[in-house]
């Protein structure tokens, strides 16, 4: 199932600042909510977000459980060559959900 | 950064008002007045729902586009193989459900019509009431119609369900005993409890709501609306669901479809 929606320039000038949005489905479970029966629901969250631009980390975030449902980041990069923007979401378990994007930069 | 979900706060506020509805009475929405409930919603949120980039629904329309292109059921068809690409022979579908099926005799709408689809030509076990599955490929057929304006179908068959929709909406339940006219109807340029009350327009489902983090259906809203006002919502198959969309479909005829929407 597709999980992510990445929103990046597929070219760009060198020298240009580009926004990119990232946008993942998950539900943040915080760890604070009763279940059914008054069971905790165990937390489950994504805690860090890390961009890398041409294998460089570009931009990076730690998540926190009071963060919502379905992180949307957004953010800017000055576009310096052609390359594969990757964006990495890790999850409490350690597992790791990857999505990439190829910019051109002329 | 979006709202975790909370207790509907406006159930206290709820609870001075009805002496002043009690005066008033069920007048219908004029045409002119129609308005989505979008425009009742701040710009962040107005934003939010206009840019694909940023709107989460689009993740539940992502998925319905796999699922319309995934084999399934007995007869191993996909919906693909009948109806081709969804973005011709889905156009102009979601805006006049809820439609007449002649096999049950009664209405069903776009959920409905999907799970007999897949029980008659899939031969595949029915999707879940508001399971994620049923969501996505609802939104996705929906999303095919966005910018259209609802169309409600015009056969003759429906207009006894669309009355009793009607009847349901002006009929006053619950503790508050208030009717879905009494607000929506006589109040809908009032707010409640600091959030505006608007028309109840069902233009923009599956819609994507902050409160609940996720996409859910107008039935999902309307059993919020009847705990709400504190009466019992109608169980989750329940015909009078169908019914009420019938008349709220034929109420917001002309406005365009959202799908998938956002609101607070």
């Amino acid at each position: 199932m597709a999980r992510t929606l990445i929103h990046a320039p597929k070219a760009a000038r060198a020298g240009e600042i580009i926004e990119i949005r990232a946008m993942i489905a998950h539900p943040m479970e915080t760890g604070q909510r009763m279940g059914v029966n008054g069971t905790m629901i165990p937390r489950a969250i994504i805690n860090r977000f890390v961009c890398t631009y041409g294998g460089e980390v570009v931009f990076s975030a730690d998540l926190h459980p009071a963060v919502s449902a379905n992180p949307f980041l957004s953010f800017c990069v000055v576009a310096t060559q052609s390359g594969v923007l990757a964006f990495a979401w890790t999850e409490d378990t350690g597992e790791v959900h990857v999505a990439t994007t190829d910019i051109t930069v002329t | 950064m979006r709202p975790r979900p909370r207790a509907p706060a406006v159930i206290a506020a709820l609870l001075s008002i009805p002496a002043l509805l009690a005066v008033s009475g069920a007048v219908a929405l004029e045409q002119g007045d129609r308005r989505s409930g979008i425009a009742f919603a701040s710009p962040q949120t107005q934003a939010m729902q206009a840019d694909d980039t940023a709107n989460p629904g689009m993740l539940w329309v992502m998925d319905g586009a796999q699922l319309w292109r995934r084999p399934d059921g007995a007869a191993g068809k996909a919906c693909q193989e009948c109806h081709g690409d969804a973005a011709q022979s889905m156009k102009g579908v979601a805006p006049r459900y809820p439609d007449f099926d002649a096999g049950l005799g009664r209405p069903v709408d776009l959920s409905g019509r999907i799970n007999l689809c897949r029980v008659r030509h899939q031969r595949a076990a029915p999707l879940a009431h508001e399971g994620s599955e049923m969501l996505a490929l609802t939104a996705f057929v929906a999303f095919q119609s966005r910018g259209l304006p609802m169309a409600p179908a015009a056969d003759a068959r429906l207009a006894p369900f669309r009355a009793e929709g009607r009847r349901l909406f002006e009929q006053r339940m619950g503790q508050l005993d208030l009717s879905c006219a009494n607000c929506h109807d006589d109040h809908w340029s009032a707010r409640l409890g600091g959030s505006p009350v608007t028309q109840a327009q069902p233009n923009a489902y599956p819609l994507y709501r902050l409160e609940w983090q996720a996409l859910g259906s107008l039935q999902r809203r309307m059993r919020n609306c009847m705990a709400g006002v504190r009466a019992e919502p109608f169980a989750y198959d329940a015909a009078d669901y169908i019914d009420l969309e019938l008349y709220l479909a034929a109420r917001a005829a002309g406005l365009p479809m959202e799908t998938p929407g956002v609101r607070p």
